[in-house]
């Protein structure tokens, strides 16, 4: 199991490797391209930052207020039952709704507990392979003017509970 | 959506604040979120530029484009309703390669692209066809590989390895994709029996 968190290690410095190493092979110039797509990167985290104060202010009232804490409280016979940590449930029912209200409770959570801890580490892996599902929905389908979305939903809801099932075998073995 | 969602966030963790007293440690925390998002908006600055400047490079050198069309092969069999050469299967590939890539901004504008060719092929019917549920179950089933922000947040917060969880991320977004392919070719088989088809 050491291995595949071996592997992690090498998954990006392997990215780099092989793409710049493509870029040279194909005489791109693989600088200029560097600093031109990193401008656009730019402009991406200027365009979620109003967003992620907005969220990050009323997670963080949340927090102060000790709610959060009555939440996990109140579902923990449930996910105990489950043996998953219930202050992780908020996550990703929010993760459901929207990427950015998620992404500010992943926050709170490593503030809380460490990133490095189990909890902090579940997150993460949670977070990384789930996506927001009625967010989704909602975009794609009123961009088609589809009204009826048939078996989406259940398919949806089948593949998130499959990756936090995963998630939590895989953080359990591995870390 | 996100208005309701951010509304009662901020609505009952005030209430709450009232009801334990502790409204002071509620005003702090407004003042410290906000500044705490920007620090952490300055390290995602550097992440995400490192992730979409390299993403450029494989963009320019042609990367993209033959990950794209190595993806068609696959398509066919997931996405059998789609006529042969049809410029929706484009859209899908370019959509799944940019959500493959972490490129999420970027895969939106290609996959309501595919959604409008879809929905032209349903004979513009406001019912999803199988098609749709199918492209959409497996983009939320989540194809992200390198999840650039989470590395970003960790390392914010102090993480000794921010990249371990990696592998266990990928493992877990295969095997929900995986899922997510099952159900839908199964949903999409049992429709076909019950329509007679």
């Amino acid at each position: 199991m050491k291995f595949i968190t071996y592997l992690s290690d090498y998954i990006i410095p392997f990215l780099f490797f092989y793409i710049v190493g493509m870029g040279l092979l194909s005489k791109t110039s693989v600088y200029d391209e560097f600093i031109k797509g990193a401008k656009d990167g730019f402009k991406v985290v200027l365009d979620i930052m109003p967003t992620l104060i907005g969220l990050m202010v009323a997670t963080g009232i949340l927090r102060a207020s000790g709610a959060l804490d009555l939440l996990s409280d109140a579902i923990k016979p449930l996910t105990n039952l489950l043996h998953f940590p219930s202050e992780l449930l908020p996550l990703v029912l929010v993760k459901m709704f929207s990427s950015s209200a998620a992404n500010s409770l992943l926050l709170d959570i490593f503030k809380e507990f460490g990133p490095d801890s189990y909890i902090g580490r579940l997150a993460s892996i949670i977070m990384s392979s789930t996506e927001t599902i009625f967010y989704t929905m909602a975009v794609y389908f009123m961009a088609a003017g589809v009204k009826k979305s048939r078996y989406t939903l259940a398919g949806a809801l089948t593949a998130t509970l499959s990756s936090v099932i995963a998630g939590i075998f895989t953080a359990r073995l591995l870390f | 959506m996100l208005n309701y969602l951010w509304g009662i966030m901020i609505f009952i963790g005030i209430m709450v604040g009232v009801f334990t007293g502790k409204i002071d440690e509620v005003s702090n925390a407004t003042i410290n979120s906000s500044k705490e998002a920007v620090s952490l908006c300055i390290t995602m600055l550097g992440v995400m530029a490192m992730w979409t400047g390299l993403m450029q490079i494989a963009k320019r050198c042609g990367l993209v484009s033959a990950l794209t069309r190595r993806l068609m092969p696959v398509l066919k069999h997931l996405f059998p309703d789609i006529p042969r050469g049809h410029i929706a299967y484009e859209y899908i590939a370019s959509n799944m390669i940019a959500n493959l890539l972490g490129l999420g901004w970027a895969a939106t504008p290609m996959g309501l692209m595919a959604m409008r060719e879809l929905k032209k092929l349903n004979f513009d019917s406001e019912e999803a066809s199988c098609d749709m549920c199918t492209m959409l179950i497996i983009n939320i089933s989540s194809l992200q590989l390198v999840p650039v922000n989470i590395i970003a947040f960790r390392s914010q917060y102090g993480s000794v390895k921010p990249a371990e969880i990696l592998m266990a991320g990928i493992i877990s977004t295969v095997f929900s994709t995986i899922i997510g392919i099952i159900f839908s070719t199964t949903a999409r088989k049992l429709v076909k029996r019950k329509r007679g088809l």
